[in-house]
């Protein structure tokens, strides 16, 4: 049962739940030595977006929606927005603009369709949605049955009713003209190479970053498995130890595993490095089947690209 | 530092924008782990607020810190002079160890006898082989609170199934290769269950939610049905769903 927070009131309820619909905060931290995952936004980049649309600090919990076929009805007037994939969203069957603030009055109903442009779309609203901290934080995490709306790590379901923390309306807010882009382009991700990457042979390595890839189906919170070319190490498998965000392992069967928030806090395959976190950001908005390109980084550009990101946000 | 580890090591490896892997040992040891224990408490106290997460795991320590507060380089510099005093945790070489009270029946663990087939040892000799050793908590990993012990007797070692269970009861006691665990919730699996603990292995109202933490020792104390039962253990018999 979802307990009551203070200063919390009934914000959206919803009427269809759609694939899966999860409330993120910015993670879980400091306890990954416990074997919990991080959990939150697997677009840190959209769900950044719609939080900084909504007026809320980095960390306000907001809705990842993915797919689209969640639908909602406002329980009160709210100010909100939607960032990161265009999911055909609607407001009363009208067109929703994304990269925006608005206003929702009561009873008006939001719907997301299908997906146009990108995969995942993130809905804040002014104030934040609320839910009580499960381990230091609201990120759902299914397969843990951590955090959420309801703290017990469910996805969204027809009958919920989300609570917000409300807050008068601030001015309207928008994205400047870059920040909405084509997620339907080949995706270029940029790798910070990693230990083991002399382990792999020379012709893997020319291939890894000058063959194109493909997004496979086997591809979630977990991880998104990557299709190409066959990459040869000569390391098997190793002592388990842990993993970061973005690091793409490399199984005996040649073909990488990009690890995103869910994943499995330890592992054992070698790995040709990590995802910089605004290259996760733009793999998980890719479909299945969609064409992506490994790019190595140093370390200095993607901390100063990093860096430059997140100065554009409220802490 | 020579001498204290192997040759090449300790060596700081990059993981990511915001993380260093410590690696110490390359071969798994319960001796390892009081350097390990050691080393996240140095971390702990060098890092302070910087820092984000700490992994330890059989011969690593990943270091997760704040990459809008402290750059990769500031905290190899960090890291290379906290290795350079790193003492092993004393305290963690004769840790208390923890007793974990198990149930070990063929209704509950299901492997029992394939343990015991492989090994060439009767059911009670295989239940004492498990409860005589203390073990070592090499890491946390897989679901929260599940803990890889070792290291079991090699007359016990036993290849994983070859089909993974969907589902696995919470509690089960279980071994795969030379490690040992429990499982603190239902999840797939594949390893060999052998009994049921009644332990609550992670409780998320519990002060560090965790019954195990990395470095811990542990020993399984067998237990009957009834005692079983009276530390509110599910006396349910496996479920077969493969």
């Amino acid at each position: 049962m979802t307990q009551a927070i203070d200063g919390a009131i009934d914000g959206l309820s919803v009427t269809r739940a759609g694939p899966l619909a999860l409330l993120q905060d910015a993670g879980r931290f400091g306890v990954r030595r416990l074997g919990v995952t991080q959990g939150g936004p697997v677009d840190l980049h959209g769900w950044a977006w719609a939080n900084h649309l909504a007026g809320n600090a980095w960390g306000t919990p907001a809705l990842e929606v993915t797919f689209g076929g969640l639908e909602l009805v406002a329980e009160r007037d709210l100010v909100l927005a939607v960032a990161g994939a265009d999911l055909s969203a609607t407001l009363d069957g009208e067109p929703l603009a994304g990269w925006r603030s608005l206003s929702v009055k009561a009873g008006q109903r939001l719907a997301f369709g299908a997906p146009v442009n990108g995969l995942r779309a993130y809905l804040a609203v002014a104030g934040g949605f609320a839910a009580q901290p499960v381990l230091g934080s609201v990120a759902c995490v299914v397969r843990e049955g951590l955090g959420g709306h309801d703290g017990q790590g469910h996805r969204l379901a027809a009958g919920d009713c989300l609570q917000v923390t409300p807050r008068r309306a601030c001015a309207t807010r928008e994205a400047p003209g870059e920040a909405p882009f084509d997620y339907r382009r080949p995706a270029e991700l940029a790798l910070l190479p990693g230990a083991q990457i002399s382990e792999f042979s020379g012709a893997s390595l020319f291939l890894a970053f000058n063959a194109p890839w493909r997004v496979d189906d086997r591809a979630d919170r977990m991880g998104v498995r990557l299709t190409g070319p066959r990459l040869d190490c000569r390391m098997a498998s190793m002592i388990s130890e842990g993993i970061g965000l973005g690091a793409v392992q490399v199984p005996p069967d040649g073909q990488p595993i990009a690890l995103l928030n869910d994943r499995q806090t330890i592992g054992g395959y070698p790995r040709l490095g990590a995802l910089t976190p605004l290259a996760c950001s733009r793999l998980a908005q890719c479909l299945p089947g969609q064409e992506v390109w490994l790019k190595a980084v140093s370390t200095d550009r993607a901390l100063e690209a990093y860096r430059r990101f997140r100065a554009g946000f409220a802490r | 530092m020579s001498g204290r580890f192997p040759q090449g090591l300790p060596r700081l490896e990059p993981a990511g924008l915001d993380g260093w892997m410590v690696r110490l040992f390359d071969v798994i040891d319960e001796a390892n782990m009081p350097w390990l224990t050691a080393l996240v408490r140095e971390c702990e106290t060098a890092f302070g607020d910087h820092l984000v997460d700490l992994v330890p795991s059989y011969t690593t320590l990943l270091v997760v810190f704040d990459p809008l507060r402290l750059s990769p380089g500031e905290a190899r510099r960090w890291l290379v002079d906290l290795l350079q005093r790193l003492q092993p945790d004393e305290e963690a070489a004769d840790a208390p160890v923890q007793e974990l009270p198990v149930w070990y029946d063929a209704s509950v663990g299901p492997e029992l006898s394939r343990l015991a087939e492989l090994a060439g040892m009767s059911l009670e000799e295989v239940v004492a082989c498990h409860t005589e050793h203390s073990y070592r908590v090499f890491a946390l990993g897989f679901a929260p609170g599940f803990a890889f012990m070792g290291s079991v007797d090699a007359r016990l070692e036993a290849p994983r199934l070859e089909t993974p269970r969907r589902r696995v009861p919470a509690g089960s006691v279980a071994v795969a290769g030379r490690q040992t665990a429990a499982y603190p919730a239902v999840t797939p699996g594949g390893w060999n269950l052998v009994g049921r603990t009644p332990a609550v292995l992670f409780d998320r109202d519990r002060e560090g939610f965790s019954l195990l933490q990395v470095g811990d020792r542990v020993r399984f104390v067998p237990i009957d049905r009834a005692e079983f039962a009276r530390l509110g253990g599910d006396t349910r018999p496996m479920e077969e769903d493969r």
